[in-house]
């Protein structure tokens, strides 16, 4: 019995924490304590795991004490409990700010009491994709995460949440019966659905038929990470969602995605028939993405565009398959989870500040609350890859690994990767230049929440300065009963201020965390430890 | 292996019907395209579990090749409760969106078309600064039209100045 073995307490111990969540639906107080508690726990426990993995090699659980290719198995290797840490810190970090913007507007019944239990759903589902063993467990994981999802992007049920759920649904829905009829046909073909066991069987199969599943996979997958001929459904559906729930999703979700892609890539399919493919599509990823991007008026839409080119980096690693290219994509999504959630978290928060996050109607931030402007600069900078921070060593790596490759393809995602990066420098510089840098009286049409404080009146640190403000009638309308409410509560900018300065740390940890993703990229392009974890020695490809 | 070809014409039915309704822009209709897909999936499922045997309880005098096989029917309760969830959830978001705006129809994304209607121009970004024609600092009307309004400036908002 190590420590390892508690491994799948990562998926029990947030079912828990959603359970008595559910039962305190009416003591939002509680419920905060117990859902910080759990996500706090699950996370030490996955640090323990992470090192334990680290030090001895991968571990495979047997649920129930069934042998391996007939039991349900649950595995963690370096890349998987890495995945795991990095997304418990990013939920924990999320679900404070959460917790500090339900206490702050005092949400004390209504659907919004709901928050907690989906939201520890959703964290379980994660963590049940990223130690599945099975393609089935996978399934079933991502249908977690996807059902809580659901509820949590349509929670409120305003118009445009409502609008942008459906298509969110139904696109989500279809890529899991993709993913359903996949895993079918690849029971049919091999008789087991076991991802050790598919390792060595698929490979047995004539090649016409292993192309078929593997297209399959990749297309569900696809779908699932947003590349780009399946990107479409994101952009639309995320802006819409309320602020840290789309901070979640854009730092989890996806992710989840390509995680199986690379599980896909390595472990069931180890060959380089799709290779050329992947590199094509990562590169129209990341210049689409990017272009829709330069494109948009508002932050949150912008920056889900950023997010999918993004998602063309971590494709461009893995279609390498190299373990240069590998390591550095493991590296890039890491880096990505919590850049992507610590910039979606400052744009909540520029949305209290500012009353809104079109561009055009802010201004003149910088002046009004300095801490914002540091809380965005550095993710900012962080993600479009300048020099000091881990945006810019992940995407260093991915250049040197596609250099090193050096055919014509790799070399055209090297340009490619390098003008997204700068077409990704000119839009967050756009948003710095025009929400902070510039004076408020430059803002078209600007919110009166951003009249009321600017430094000319009061300038408080509440909506109060809202009632002496000639910019508002503070009785009636929208403002009427949020007079109160602190605009900047200081729990949402510490916990986002916790997630920058992970990102940072990021940065000045980066040689130890490329060692590790670099040994992660060598162990799965090599699989033997992740079949060996499984079915003990003896058994090998 | 042998296959039900009753199951399998179902199949290919259902997926048929299905993948036209989900093309469909009434939302109750997409539904019931999801539905047909989850079924027909059930059933591609249900036939690679083979040809059709035994109930799998162990019998110490049935060999192990009368048995059907149970785990596709498990994949298949599994998937069963699951779009039985989805739908209801979807069921909801209709009769949700249908009290909001009072029609069947996925809407358009306001922001989508506003963003593609919006102006090539941006009057931060674009707008040329000023043609000083005069030596004097005196606002003078200008005598030589060609220099003056570059027609996108007079867009522009009077009082809004343009960045350096």
């Amino acid at each position: 019995m190590t420590v390892a073995s508690l491994a799948p307490l990562a998926v029990a111990l947030p079912f828990l924490g959603a359970a008595l969540t559910f039962v305190l639906i009416h003591h939002p107080r509680a419920q905060r304590r117990v859902s910080l508690a759990t996500l706090a726990l699950t996370l030490a426990l996955e640090v323990s795991v992470l090192v334990f993995v680290w030090q001895f090699g991968p571990v495979a659980v047997h649920l129930g004490g069934w042998a391996p290719p007939f039991g349900i198995v649950m595995v963690a290797d370096e890349f998987s409990s890495l995945l795991l840490v990095v997304s418990s810190a990013v939920s924990l970090a999320v679900l404070a700010y959460a917790s500090g913007q339900g206490a702050a507007d005092g949400e004390e019944s209504g659907p919004v009491s709901v928050f907690h239990p989906t939201y520890l759903i959703m964290v379980a589902g994660v963590s049940n994709a990223f130690l599945a063993g099975d393609l089935f467990n996978l399934y079933v994981g991502f249908e977690i995460l996807l059902t809580a999802s659901y509820v949590l992007m349509t929670l409120g049920g305003t118009g445009s949440r409502i609008r942008a759920g459906i298509t969110y649904v139904v696109v989500s829905v279809i890529s899991s019966l993709l993913f359903l009829i996949a895993i079918a046909m690849v029971y049919g073909a091999t008789g087991t659905v076991t991802l050790a066991d598919l390792a060595v069987k698929l490979g047995q199969l004539d090649p016409g038929t292993q192309q078929l599943l593997h297209v399959m996979l990749l297309v569900a997958f696809g779908i699932k990470a947003a590349v780009f001929p399946l990107s479409f459904w994101l952009p639309d559906s995320y802006p819409t969602a309320p602020a840290p729930v789309t901070a979640v999703f854009a730092g989890l979700l996806t992710k989840v995605g390509v995680y199986a892609i690379i599980r896909t890539e390595t472990l069931l399919f180890p060959g380089h028939e799709l290779n050329a493919v992947l590199l094509w599509v990562a590169l129209a990823t990341m210049l689409v993405g990017i272009l829709g991007a330069v494109a948009q008026t508002d932050i949150k839409r912008m920056l889900s565009f950023t997010l999918v080119s993004h998602i063309g980096y971590m494709i461009f690693g893995v279609g390498l398959s190299s373990v240069l290219g590998l390591g550095a994509a493991i590296f890039y999504v890491i880096h990505h989870i919590t850049i992507q959630t610590s910039l979606f978290m400052v744009t909540g928060l520029i949305e209290r500040r500012g009353g809104t996050s079109a561009i055009g109607r802010l201004g003149g931030l910088a002046k009004l609350s300095p801490i914002l402007a540091v809380l965005y600069f550095i993710p900012a900078m962080n993600l479009s890859g300048i020099p000091p921070f881990s945006g810019f060593l992940g995407k260093l790596g991915l250049l040197q690994a596609g250099v090193a490759d050096g055919s014509p393809l790799a070399y055209a995602l090297v340009l490619g990767g390098v003008v997204a990066s700068l077409l990704t420098l000119l839009v967050m510089a756009r948003v710095w230049n025009r929400v902070f840098w510039r004076s408020t009286a430059d803002a078209e049409n600007p919110d009166p929440v951003l009249l009321a404080t600017a430094p000319d009146s009061s300038g408080g640190r509440s909506m109060s300065a809202l009632r002496s403000s000639k910019h508002v009638d503070a009785t009636e309308g929208r403002f009427s009963g949020e007079l109160e409410k602190p605009i900047l509560p200081p729990m949402m900018v510490y916990s986002t201020l916790g997630l920058v300065l992970l990102g940072v740390a990021m940065s000045v940890f980066a040689g130890p965390l490329f060692e590790l993703s670099h040994e992660a990229a060598a162990a799965m392009l090599a699989r033997t430890p992740y079949i060996t974890a499984v079915f003990g020695a003896g058994v090998a490809p | 292996m042998s296959v039900n070809l009753t199951l399998l014409l179902m199949m290919g039915v259902l997926y048929a019907v299905g993948i036209y309704l989900i093309l469909e822009r009434s939302m109750t209709r997409v539904l019931l395209g999801l539905m047909l897909l989850a079924n027909a999936t059930n059933l591609l499922l249900l036939a690679t579990g083979g040809y059709a045997g035994l109930a799998p309880i162990f019998n110490k005098d049935i060999p192990a090749t009368e048995y059907n096989d149970p785990l596709p029917q498990a994949f298949i309760l599994t998937s069963i409760v699951i779009s039985f969830a989805v739908t209801a959830f979807m069921l909801s978001l209709i009769y949700r969106s249908w009290l909001l705006s009072r029609a069947d129809q996925i809407q358009d994304d306001r922001e989508d078309r506003r963003v593609a209607s919006q102006d090539l121009f941006d009057a931060e970004e674009d707008s040329e600064i000023a043609i000083e024609t005069s030596d004097f600092h005196e606002p003078v009307q200008s005598k030589d039209e060609r220099l003056v309004p570059l027609k996108r400036t007079a867009r522009r908002k009077p009082e809004q100045e343009p960045k350096p």
